[in-house]
């Protein structure tokens, strides 16, 4: 049957009770919102209460493929895990790669749903139309790659796909994150923490079924014109390819936005050791697609003998001597510049490890680079690290990364998040983040609307829901000064509401760098059968923003909670070329509620939300 | 001289294109189950070699069937399976030495690749040219490429020594 682009099935576990349901999809829940985040986001706002404990049986995860995941459009191997977020409290959209959403399509599943908590530790076999809860005793406490290499013998399916936590999801790290593929996230807010309170360790996957779509001629033309624009772009056809997402460190660092040392600075010394040039010069092996990518962004890096001993760590990453992946922009950055460091080994080292691990590098490195400052005002000090925790240190990064997961010693402060030890340890002021959730690696002094964008994002800090560093610094549509706060309101409304529609597709935000909403419209048209356009689709995007907002303020947040640091908003950046600027939000929200149509306290009106169908 | 499906695995980033675009020809839908190249992946040495019938002179798979379904194309050199003769004992895809001819259980039929009628939607979606269709007097990219890619990673894990 063919029921363009979505399976039309839905697989529910209830790992309390092991009731295994495969319900159809809603298909008007589909049309509406698309699929992935915005599909998901709907179904959780209707069968969850958002006051939920996170960590409790009664919250869900959900693990959402789009309709365009699994076809052969470029960057078609995206889903997302949609949850109340471990580390937030607030609805989390987590995006990953791989090869895992396309093999969940082709088992024949759009959505899968897990609620309750298991009796004991478990894992979940699909292979198509055969699901199983099986024990997973043996594999609490072994890392990812462990975990799938063990799964995959013990089914004795050579081509089954594995989506694991680490020790850091069963430790219920706030920051664990869910990593399938062996080296490709569901990175943020603590979706592995979720997975881990469930007893959760994995879920392999192995599907022989096909994707079909509905207008088969349409869609291949308009796949191959958006095909031919990222091949002919500079960033997606060559800059993503030679050099990762890490070519962005010296960009950034030029433009005086790299936060450094935990926001006190927004420039690295040095910044060129741990930029994706010196990555491909010195350390890359090759660069690696996700499934139907034409960009093939991945980094797969390596470390010569010296440098693998010259940080010392307990845990043996099994075959990490040979190839790892990464690091990317955002792990440079968490895990360099945010904690003073240049040492391109050693970041390379402590990235392997939280792949390994199952931690997401941004919130660890971030939450280091806190308990740095906290360490260098001498708030705390050798007694309670074990070490110096100096700025520019890679062995504590090394020794934390391995400490944090497994909560041994400070990691176990480490592991709540920069939000919870600040707040611990006297000094809330140091926490740099939103909603619980570390910023990424730009700082909002230095470009503006990415300081609007923070504060109004629904998971919390996040450079993937509005990346208006796209025409701040880069010019992409169209150049827009960092510095200034004119328009900024209204282009990061756009950004978020396109954002959330690319995200419930299938694909990868990466391809928004060279095409738009116009180039996926006539994809995503013939893949499904509906009748899209791209104001269809913008304003879908809107619809899944504002249910998510409303999703959260179910949750406990108001518009209070829109908001930044102090340090961002009062403390001037000190030196440099962004020297003497602060976050001008005060200039940026007003305008923005209005733009919503939500109140000057920031709640969506009534009008509004009829008008989007909510 | 006939052209053949040149495969340069260290171009390859892994990205499947090639199994969408073959399944897309053999079933209409997105299916790498039932693609005739397959894509293999090794992880540790970072390497993906795409990995499809070579059109062998040898011919294994026709010498092997006992009903004539298989034969070659004057045009491409492939050889081909013909649906109407096929009885589906699956005695060529065990003569086969490459692993290359496959049973289908939908169709109960052998299938393999027949360089689609001398445009092979493969090399046509392969983004970074890991897959040529092009004149050559040699199918043999695989031998070379393995033995190099083994040297290179005995010499990553022990300095050589185990080699």
């Amino acid at each position: 049957m063919n029921t363009g682009g979505w399976t039309g099935v839905v697989l529910r576990i209830d790992l309390t009770t092991g009731r295994i349901v495969k319900e159809p999809l809603n298909m008007e829940w589909a049309k509406t919102y698309v699929g992935g985040r915005g599909l998901a986001a709907k179904y959780l706002y209707e069968e969850m209460d958002p006051a939920a404990d996170p960590l409790g049986p009664a919250n869900k995860l959900i693990f959402a493929t789009g309709p365009m995941t699994g076809t052969n459009a470029s960057t078609s191997s995206r889903f997302t895990v949609v949850t109340k977020g471990a580390l937030t409290g607030a609805i989390t959209t987590s995006n990953s790669g791989g090869t895992w959403g396309p093999e969940l399509k082709f088992a024949g599943y759009d959505l899968l749903i897990f609620e309750g908590k298991a009796p004991r530790p478990s894992f979940i076999w699909i292979y198509n139309d055969e699901v199983e809860i099986r024990d997973a005793g043996h594999l609490w406490g072994k890392t990812v790659w462990e975990t799938d290499d063990e799964i995959r013998e013990e089914v004795g399916v050579h081509d089954s796909v594995v989506s694991c936590i680490g020790p850091a999801g069963e430790n219920l790290v706030r920051f664990a994150c869910i990593v399938n593929d062996r080296h490709r996230a569901a990175g943020r807010s603590g979706v592995g923490a979720v997975m881990g309170s469930k007893n959760l360790k994995a879920v392999a996957v192995r599907g022989t079924g096909g994707v079909s779509i509905a207008n088969s001629a349409a869609f291949m033309n308009a796949m191959w014109v958006m095909k031919k624009k990222i091949a002919e772009h500079p960033i997606c056809g060559q800059g993503l390819a030679a050099y990762g997402t890490a070519v962005l460190v010296n960009v950034i660092n030029e433009s005086g936005a790299l936060p450094t040392n935990n926001h006190l600075l927004s420039q690295l010394e040095d910044a060129d050791n741990i930029s994706g040039e010196t990555l491909a010069a010195t350390r890359l092996v090759s660069n690696k697609a996700c499934f139907g990518c034409t960009m093939a962004c991945g980094r797969v890096s390596h470390l010569p003998g010296e440098a693998q001993d010259k940080f010392m760590v307990t845990t043996r990453p099994h075959n990490w001597r040979i190839a790892v992946e990464g690091p990317e922009y955002e792990n440079a950055w968490a895990m360099g510049a945010d904690c003073g460091i240049n040492d391109l080994d050693a970041l390379i080292k402590a990235n392997a490890l939280c792949n390994e691990l199952g931690m997401d590098p941004i919130s660890f490195g971030a939450t280091l680079a806190a308990a740095m400052e906290l360490y260098e005002k001498s708030v705390i000090g050798d007694a309670q690290t074990g070490m110096p925790f100096k700025f520019g240190s890679g062995d504590a990064l090394v020794a934390m990364a391995e400490a944090t997961a497994y909560r041994d010693g400070f990691g176990h402060e480490l592991a709540e998040g920069s939000k919870r030890m600040t707040a611990k340890f006297g000094h809330p002021e140091f926490f740099m983040g939103v909603r619980g959730q570390e910023f990424p690696a730009y700082d909002a002094r230095a470009i503006q609307g990415m300081g609007l964008g923070y504060a109004t994002s629904n998971r919390g800090a996040c450079h993937l829901k509005s990346y208006t560093v796209a025409p701040e610094i880069l010019g992409i549509p169209t150049k827009m000064d960092p510095a200034v706060t004119e328009g900024k309101a209204e282009i990061t409304k756009i950004f978020q509401d396109a954002t959330s529609t690319v995200d419930s597709t299938g694909l990868c935000i990466f391809l928004t760098f060279g095409v738009g909403l116009e180039e996926m419209q006539p994809q995503l048209a013939a893949v499904t059968g509906v009748n899209y356009t791209v104001n269809s689709l913008l304003q879908a995007g809107e619809r899944i923003w504002n249910l998510e907002r409303m999703w959260n303020q179910k949750a406990g947040f108001t518009g209070k909670d829109d908001t930044l640091p102090k340090r961002l908003l009062e403390e001037p950046i000190p030196e440099g070329p962004t020297k003497g600027q602060v976050n001008r939000l005060h200039e940026m929200l007003p305008e923005y509620y209005k733009l919503r149509g939500w109140t000057p306290d920031g709640v969506p009106t009534n009008e509004r939300l009829a008008a989007l169908g909510l | 001289m006939a052209k053949s499906l040149r495969i340069i695995p260290e171009k390859c980033t892994g990205c499947m294109q090639c199994e969408l675009a073959c399944s897309y020809v053999q079933t209409g839908m997105f299916q790498p189950s039932r693609s005739l190249i397959r894509v293999n992946i090794f992880d540790e040495q970072a390497s993906y070699a795409p990995y499809t019938c070579f059109q062998c002179d040898e011919a294994w798979c026709m010498n092997a069937c006992p009903v004539n379904a298989i034969h070659i194309d004057t045009d491409t050199g492939a050889k081909i399976v013909s649906d109407a003769n096929c009885v589906g004992c699956g005695l060529c895809t065990i003569a086969c030495p490459f692993g290359t001819i496959f049973y289908n259980p939908d169709t109960h039929k052998a299938f393999k690749c027949d360089l689609c009628g001398g445009e092979p939607g493969c090399a046509s979606a392969c983004p970074t040219g890991a897959i040529e269709f092009v004149e050559s007097d040699s199918a043999d990219w695989l031998g070379g490429w393995a033995e190099k890619v083994n040297s290179a990673y005995l010499e990553a894990i022990d300095g050589g020594k185990a080699a």
